[in-house]
């Protein structure tokens, strides 16, 4: 099957994990990932903070180009660019949408990566194919804000509690459990000029899920693993703590539990290791 | 947050009719707090939520404009899926942060609004997309002009040097689009 797909900025920079990690797996569900021709930044937090024009016209040119290929299903795998995606869309739609001059009928479906691939045949597909079970991993999810709210925009309907990354652990045999954050915000696009506030969010999310029994997080947005992965050692230095959480990504996970040869290269450019813990459980040697 | 007034206030009764045009419904607010009580980062803020809204709907524009929490709000949402009336409060907190910037207000918060400011500049010089590498540098070097701590800039050269030995630093910025003029309509239409 072929999706249309947006990667987004940071999946050529620092989320490079993710993007191989994403190719790696695609195939595997026959999933042909066609990457959007001539796709632009979608703005991200920063336009919608400074520029509310800007931030539904840079979204908006993609979904031109996105409806022009012609394919119906159009795939993001960072939360901020399915939001804005989402955004524009509604407001393309809207009956003021002419000022804007971009050609859309809205004959596209805008898919959070995660919603794509927990469909329900494509759990099927991953249970029969699943050789390394994560057995005894204690993972907790962690999905973040943006692709769930506000449902007014995202369509979904199970926003406070969603369940999707909990049934693909189950299926790639992950304890996954349960807690009440899994929504909850990590500072996302203030990292850089806010490194304070990213401290006290992510550390009371490191606090919650140990408390929670948690070994691991598991996320499917790359500027939620920035701020859990990359922030880890300044949290634990700054909190007098040693926490140790390393941080996959849900695409990562199923790498690993279906096979993939690449899976541990994902796995290295993590900043806090997860080797160790994986050796551990004996999912890799 | 209690607060003690000293004088008289004296309403801006356009802000909130200003607010109210941009489909913000400031007006449904009863101050029911649900915004305030679930919103995770009250903590960096020196009004509630639910007291941007209000003095935004009293039209106490300058105590908004000039406030610490509109920049410390990271967008997330839940606040406005929250709202028994439907009022988009994130979305209120972002034309408050617009008009903050449009009116030259001296935020105490003057990181979030450069940081801000040099992403999207970086889209448009170029092209199109964003390069992480380049707006990281030119906001380090920021940090540097204004002399922020020392350990912060150390702190984001060890993080910058860790992700060089993963590989995750790309030093190449992306190629400009064949839609290059199209970016540059797009942020001339929306006069940035």
């Amino acid at each position: 099957m072929k999706v249309t797909y947006y990667p987004g900025c940071s999946l050529e920079g620092t989320a490079v994990d993710y993007a191989a990690s994403i190719a790696g797996i695609a195939p595997l569900l026959d999933v042909e990932l066609v990457e959007l021709f001539d796709w632009n930044c979608c703005g991200a937090s920063s336009a919608h903070s400074l520029n509310h024009r800007l931030a539904l016209e840079l979204p908006a040119r993609n979904l031109a180009l996105a409806e022009k290929a012609g394919r119906r299903d159009v795939v993001a795998p960072c939360a901020l660019c399915f939001n804005r995606l989402k955004t524009a869309e509604k407001a393309l739609l809207a009956p003021e949408a002419a000022e804007f001059g971009v050609p859309f009928q809205g004959q596209i479906r805008i898919w959070d990566l995660l919603d794509f691939f927990t469909q329900a045949a494509y759990l099927e597909t991953l249970a029969s194919k699943v050789v390394t079970p994560l057995k005894n991993l204690q993972a907790i999810s962690y999905y973040g804000c943006l692709v769930a709210r506000p449902p007014a925009v995202t369509g979904k309907t199970d926003f406070e509690n969603p369940q999707n990354l909990e049934r693909l652990l189950k299926v790639l045999g992950a304890t996954p459990l349960d807690w009440s954050f899994k929504t909850d915000c990590c500072g996302a696009g203030l990292a850089v000029a806010r490194p304070d506030l990213i401290d006290t969010l992510a550390q009371r999310l490191y606090e919650r899920a140990l408390q929670a029994g948690a070994e691991c997080f598991v996320v499917s947005c790359q500027m939620c693993q920035a701020n859990l992965d990359l922030s880890q050692e300044r949290i634990s230095r700054k909190f007098g703590k040693d926490y140790y959480l390393p941080v996959f990504y849900f695409t990562e996970l199923m790498g690993l539990a279906l096979g993939h040869p690449q899976a541990p290269h994902w796995l290295s450019k993590h900043l806090v290791d997860p080797l160790p813990l994986l050796k551990g459980k004996g999912i890799i040697d | 947050m209690e607060t003690t007034l000293t004088q008289p206030l004296k309403p801006l009764v356009s802000l909130a009719e200003r607010v109210t045009k941009a489909d913000l419904a400031v007006t449904s607010c009863f101050q029911c707090r649900k915004c305030s009580g679930g919103c995770p980062l009250t903590f960096g803020m020196d009004l509630l939520p639910h007291q941007v809204i209000r003095l935004t709907l009293l039209g106490q524009e300058e105590r908004v404009l000039g406030s610490r929490t509109i920049w410390a709000c990271s967008g997330c949402q839940t606040c406005t899926t929250r709202c028994p009336n439907g009022v988009d409060i994130a979305g209120t907190m972002d034309w408050l942060k617009e008009e903050a910037v449009k009116q030259g207000f001296d935020s105490s918060e003057k990181r979030a609004e450069i940081f801000h400011r040099y992403f999207l500049e970086s889209i448009a010089a170029g092209g199109g997309r964003l390069s992480e590498t380049k707006l990281l540098r030119r906001y380090t070097f920021f940090k540097l002009r204004r002399k922020f701590d020392l350990a912060d800039i150390k702190q984001d050269l060890r993080l910058g040097w860790n992700l060089w030995k993963r590989g995750r630093v790309r030093l190449c910025s992306p190629a400009p689009l064949r839609g290059k003029a199209q970016i540059t309509e797009i942020f001339r239409k929306a006069q940035f």
